[in-house]
């Protein structure tokens, strides 16, 4: 690292090295691309086993008070007060415009106190966007001694519960304080592979020690953002940048299923967060736009950015994520596309360097959710 | 003959009478990760050095491959078309990309050699 460079390392930073990691910077850290293995065979390597994986860059935020959950609600269209505890929920921060600021995880610790976890890229604006609205009602924490790692894949459940047994029977989307080893985690059942799996907070000091545990089984190899990237993909799983953003409410980004029932029209706390009508509205009559997954005809990787044509040419939409899923063994891409052309029946176009490729409209996900759900 | 290379990590095999092969080198083919898509050019295509006249795509990204040379494609290894991981597995081998009759063979003295090479991707 050179004097006066800004870019940060997590505590596993070594570790990578060591491994042999290709390290590249993402989201002011410097992070690891891939491994030796390579992004095809850590992608394989997840859906078959158990990948660790490095997610220490992204934010965690403890939020606490006496009104804490109904604070919370200010800010996101979904149901907080009632979320049980030790329970984990997706929720989005969303802008007056109705656009997304970021997505997260929200997790009840109990006594008035939230977990959250948001993105990398976004942690610094999410944690002034806390104080602007709630700081004069919360305390609100953004944690820079945590490391955060995931084990995702099916003997994900096995591994850790060699570790530590109560954990198997824990559902998707639930939370606990386990300790490994002597080591005090923070453990969700969640990830962002589509894969069973669990996200581990730990302090520090503590993480090499825990990665250094997980990686003592022969079912775990450390993953990289690569394959991080494609497991996501072919799970259909929204990337902030990508799929979401401030322009596009969550109901154009086909994330209405994260919307809870209580905060949508009619329900019992209706609205009350920012953009509420803007959202609300679209969640009644339809949006403009919808994101999709889309299966391009023939190898070639159609990649974000690229333009989707109906076959009288006009451009219907854009791609937000695309490239190669590997567990499929071609190239798949979501995309935001004018709502009428979301259906499988429209023929579609996209223009890579200028030449026309063939695109279905799919439903996502391309490979199917393998959560335990107990 | 002998083995030239280029500042875009081609490889350049010097096969007598003109005629060359062209493929990627083991340096780049790490660089580039697991390949997943190779757009080749046609067979009786003309290129002249410094066009795009291949694109290789890993799973992050898509490259271009430069012609290190100026010339006729005279033949395309279509295996890359189905098997883009035989670059992957032996780019300076069974993962060529193309052979190229040069129409102006003294550029060939602009290339490196592997000595060159070597320190050329060492800095």
């Amino acid at each position: 690292m050179t004097v006066g460079s800004e870019i940060r390392t997590t505590p596993f930073h070594k570790m990578h090295v060591d491994a042999g990691a290709k390290m590249v910077p993402f989201a002011g850290y410097e992070m690891p691309v891939s491994y030796p293995l390579g992004i095809i065979k850590e992608h394989s390597h997840t859906r078959e086993k158990a990948g660790l994986f490095d997610v220490s860059h992204m934010g965690q935020i403890k939020l606490s008070g006496e009104h804490a959950m109904s604070a919370l609600e200010s800010l996101v269209p979904v149901d907080i007060i009632d979320l049980p505890l030790m329970k984990t929920r997706y929720a989005l921060f969303t802008s007056e415009n109705g656009g997304v600021m970021d997505d997260l995880m929200v997790t009840n610790l109990g006594d008035n106190s939230l977990f959250l976890v948001v993105n990398a890229a976004c942690k610094d604006s999410d944690y002034d966007h806390l104080q602007n609205h709630l700081g004069s009602s919360c305390d609100i924490e953004l944690y820079d001694d945590l490391a955060l790692l995931a084990l995702q894949g099916p003997k994900a459940a096995n591994v850790l519960s060699e570790l530590v047994p109560s954990v198997k029977e824990m559902a998707f989307m639930t939370a606990k304080q386990v300790m490994i080893n002597d080591i005090d985690c923070f453990i969700t059942r969640s990830g962002y592979t589509g894969e069973d799996g669990f996200e581990i907070s730990v302090s520090a000091q503590d993480a090499e020690s825990l990665a250094s545990i997980m990686l003592a089984s022969d079912e775990v190899e450390w993953i990289g953002l690569g394959a991080r990237d494609s497991l996501r993909l072919e799970a259909g799983l929204s990337l902030y940048g990508h799929e979401l953003d401030t322009s596009h409410s969550p109901v154009e980004s086909s994330l209405n299923w994260a919307l809870s029932k209580v905060r949508r029209l009619g329900g019992e706390r209706e609205g009350n967060y920012l953009g509420d009508k803007i959202i609300l509205n679209q969640l009644e009559n339809g949006s403009e736009t919808k994101v999709v997954g889309l299966l391009p005809e023939g190898r070639m990787p159609v990649r974000d950015g690229v333009i989707i044509q109906d076959d009288n040419g006009n451009q219907v939409g854009y791609v937000t994520s695309g490239g190669f899923g590997p567990t499929l063994n071609k190239p798949i891409s979501i995309a935001r596309l004018e709502s009428k052309f979301t259906n499988s029946q429209s023929k579609l176009f996209a223009l890579v360097r200028e030449k026309k490729i063939a695109v279905e409209a799919v439903k996502l996900p391309f490979v199917k959710h393998n959560y335990y759900r107990g | 003959m002998s083995i030239k290379y280029s500042e875009d990590h081609e490889w350049v095999d010097v096969k007598g009478d003109d005629l060359v092969v062209i493929g990627i080198t083991d340096f780049a083919q790490e660089q580039l990760g697991d390949l997943v898509y190779v757009e080749l050019p046609e067979v009786g295509d003309e290129c002249t050095r410094g066009d795009n006249i291949s694109v290789i795509e890993s799973v992050k990204a898509a490259s271009d491959l430069v012609a290190p040379v100026s010339g006729s494609i005279v033949e395309v290894n279509s295996q890359l078309e189905d098997e883009p991981e035989t670059v992957t597995e032996d780019s300076m081998g069974e993962g060529w990309f193309i052979k190229v009759k040069l129409s102006n063979p003294e550029e060939l003295d602009d290339l490196m050699d592997e000595e060159a090479y070597n320190s050329f991707i060492e800095e």
